[in-house]
């Protein structure tokens, strides 16, 4: 089926974010309310989409959009097209309804920003480009749509670009994204080289007959692409710097849509997985390195953004963790995306509402017992946080209790070891979170002098509360009689699989439910006293590593930078030398030879004719040899 | 009389000029050299003819009185005008180009 609507959803904010920029100052005053509006009727558009999907039979629900011929060599053609699918109208709802939330937030957030028109087109541009990633039938519309987002996201973290520090995290987040594009780019080329296409569709009917090296080298590489994307290891040091950009920034972007794109694109890519196991392995082992790695690092963090980012970064391992199971687990990586899109971006606002209410404060241990001072806040806070760490009946308990119990079923050693990490990864969840509800609004009070903390303004609540009843209900309608599986089946487990059960789900259930108990209780122990303003010096090695963010840049400055630098600095030298040194070289022949040359020139008419006359000589004797 | 003593005089007048050219400073005189190495070429065109029994080199010789005599006239005003200019005939002096 196809539909004319779908070019909307990309063009109206793509309009509007051209519109304010080349506008300039003089949109200054509508600027952002135009801007939240455009976004808003992208969300209806989505919308409409989605329930004139649900009124359409299951086999026919996807529409197709075909926009202009792109590329046509030969056999090749490649249209600019759109695909909204069941996988897609997911992804489409999330972007444009919590794009939507953040920016009516954004409104108030920004207020004494002179940028804040800008601000807006950035946030617009992001929203277009997003949904383009999303909305792309092939690798290639795909690919533009990832580069569009990692713009956006370069602008927005570096939008206070005045300081220096926040310039170069926004540089380090696009060198980090280059590395997982190049990832992408080389996937397309495979795809292309091996199926002569690179449509979903085209790739989707040809994968049979493809070796599978050359599937597990495309995934591999759409792994790498993944990676850069969603902060997955061993391109994970990014988004703790991330956090440098405005906090709505850091919630739309960098917790609740562009950084879960790695998902999107593995999940979109599972005719490609599903056939390489090895791929897929890889894929579990990435995402689980960094459940672990995010949520240890969340341990140790007393910035609030930062510790949210390593939460983020370790949520995301879940999900990709999950999409590494094939069919069994790619509605559940989906479903937590989905949740998680919701609690998470809900925490982020809410550590902005903090933010805001403490002179842009960000120290947790500088905040304490803001509960009392901020009860909006910490209501739909503390919402989000049960969410997070899986408190039944929230929505995380749904989401992250299915991906352990997919990973338990996973099967032998392999299914075990997954899943007591996936446990463990609770564990650590629930303990750094309690930590942080503590730390922010419980506990003595630890202000900095002059801060005056009080409730945000109802711009700012209002979206946190629409978000905190997303963190709350989204599980159970997702989830309920399987709504989600049953929903994305056409699109990721078409041969309905049957899932075998290693562990009863009850078991599962009851071992998640203790796990975050444990975490939990470690947290009240130690957190639950008074505290003190700095962070304590005496500490193990293993703490001081954790506060160092498991040395994630020390590594890559060892490996990459420091090389690098060297390489680098040989390269100019051999520059110098040899190249630049040739050339200066042939100059200075050319100006030496016509130096002694000069001296011929002398001026005196005696000397030319002597000149004359020796050549005449010469001229005259050599007729002589000759004619001898 | 041997014709060959003629070619003699000749090599001998031509290089007379020739040294005149290269070692005197006056440019009338220079200019007087010259003319005496195209007279010595003149002697030698007659010579051969003379020496082959045709006539091309005593047409030769006519030819190079005709050049001589528009030679004189530039050169001599070339000279003229250096001399007003720059009150001096010498050829050194002449000399504009910087070390």
């Amino acid at each position: 089926m196809t539909s004319e609507n779908l070019v909307y959803l990309i063009a109206l904010p793509l309009f509007s974010s051209a519109l304010l920029m080349l506008l300039g100052r003089k949109a200054d005053k509508w600027g952002h309310v135009f801007a939240t509006l455009i976004s808003a009727s992208t969300f209806v558009v989505g919308a409409m989409e989605f329930f004139a999907m649900i009124d359409r039979p299951e086999s026919s629900r996807a529409v197709t959009q075909k926009l202009f011929t792109w590329i046509s060599v030969g056999t090749f053609n490649v249209d600019a097209g759109l695909l909204l699918d069941q996988l897609s109208i997911a992804f489409v709802l999330l972007i444009t309804g919590v794009g939507t939330l953040i920016h009516v937030y954004s409104i108030a957030y920004m207020s004494h920003d002179r940028d804040r028109r800008r601000f807006f087109a950035y946030l617009n541009f992001f929203i277009a480009a997003m949904l383009l990633l999303v909305l792309g039938d092939s690798y290639l519309n795909l690919y533009v749509g990832w580069e569009g987002v990692g713009l956006a996201s370069y602008l927005l973290i570096g939008f206070w670009n005045q300081k220096p520090e926040y310039a170069t995290a926004a540089k380090k987040a696009f060198v980090a994204n280059r590395v997982g594009d190049f990832g992408l780019s080389v996937a397309v080329m495979i795809a292309f080289a091996n199926f002569g296409a690179v449509s979903f569709i085209g790739i989707e009917e040809k994968v049979g007959g493809a070796s599978e090296a050359a599937l597990t080298a495309m995934g591999l590489m759409l792994l790498l692409a993944a990676a850069g994307k969603s902060a997955q290891f061993p391109l994970q040091a990014w988004l703790g710097d991330a956090m440098a950009g405005p906090t709505p920034v850091s919630a739309l972007i960098h917790a609740a849509t562009m950084v879960t794109a790695g998902v999107y694109l593995i999940t979109r890519s599972n005719f490609v997985f599903d056939n390489a196991p090895t791929a897929q392995l890889a894929v579990v082992m990435v995402g689980t390195i960094t459940l672990l790695f995010g949520a240890i690092i969340g341990m140790a963090k007393d910035d609030i953004k930062k510790a949210l980012a390593a939460s983020t970064m370790s949520q995301i391992g879940y999900m990709i963790m999950a999409s590494g199971f094939g069919p069994a687990g790619y509605a559940f990586a989906i479903m937590h995306l989905l949740t998680h899109g919701f609690f998470k971006a809900g925490m982020f606002l809410g550590a902005g509402s903090v933010m805001h209410g403490m002179n842009d404060e960000v120290n947790m241990r500088r905040y304490g017992g803001l509960a009392k001072f901020m009860p909006i806040t910490s209501i739909t806070f503390g919402l989000g946080y049960l969410a997070i760490i899986g408190v039944p009946p929230f929505a995380g308990f749904y989401s992250k209790d299915k991906i352990i119990e997919t990973a338990f079923n996973a099967g032998g050693v392999q299914g075990v070891l997954f899943g007591s990490a996936a446990l463990l990864g609770a564990v650590i969840t629930a303990f750094y979170m309690t930590r942080l509800m503590l730390m922010t609004f419980f506990g003595n009070k630890r202000w900095a002098e002059g801060s005056e903390p009080h409730e945000s303004p109802f711009l700012m609540w209002a979206p946190m509360a629409v978000l905190a009843v997303g963190s709350v209900a989204s599980g159970y309608l997702l989830y309920s009689g399987k709504a989600i599986v049953k929903w994305l089946a056409p699109v990721v487990d078409k041969d309905h699989h049957e899932h075998a059960e290693f562990l009863p789900p009850i078991v599962v259930t009851t071992l998640a439910v203790v796990a975050v108990i444990i975490g939990v209780s470690i947290a009240f122990i130690k957190y639950r006293g008074e505290l003190s303003e700095r962070a304590p010096s005496e500490v193990s090695i293993f703490t001081r590593v954790t506060r160092r963010d498991l040395l994630q840049d020390d590594a890559n400055e060892f490996l990459f930078m420091r090389p690098g630098q060297k390489l680098t600095q040989l390269l100019v030298k051999t520059d110098e030398s040899v190249i630049d040194g040739a050339v200066r070289a042939v100059g200075s022949s050319a100006l030496g030879s016509a130096r002694g040359m000069r001296k011929l020139q002398t001026g005196y008419v005696r000397n030319y004719a002597l000149l004359i006359l020796i050549g005449a000589l010469v001229a005259l004797f050599a007729a002589l040899v000759v004619t001898l | 009389m041997n014709p060959t003593n003629y070619l003699y005089l000749s090599a001998i007048l031509f290089s007379i000029g020739a040294v005149g050219v290269i070692v005197r400073k006056n440019a009338i005189v220079v200019f007087m050299c010259i003319e005496l190495m195209l007279n010595a070429a003149n002697l030698a065109f007659v010579t051969f003819a003379k020496i082959n029994g045709n006539l091309e080199g005593q047409v030769m010789a006519f030819f190079t009185m005709v050049v001589a005599a528009c030679e004189v006239v530039v050169g001599l005003a070339i000279i003229v005008t250096i001399f007003r200019s720059r009150r001096s005939a010498s050829v050194d002096d002449a000399s504009l180009l910087s070390r």
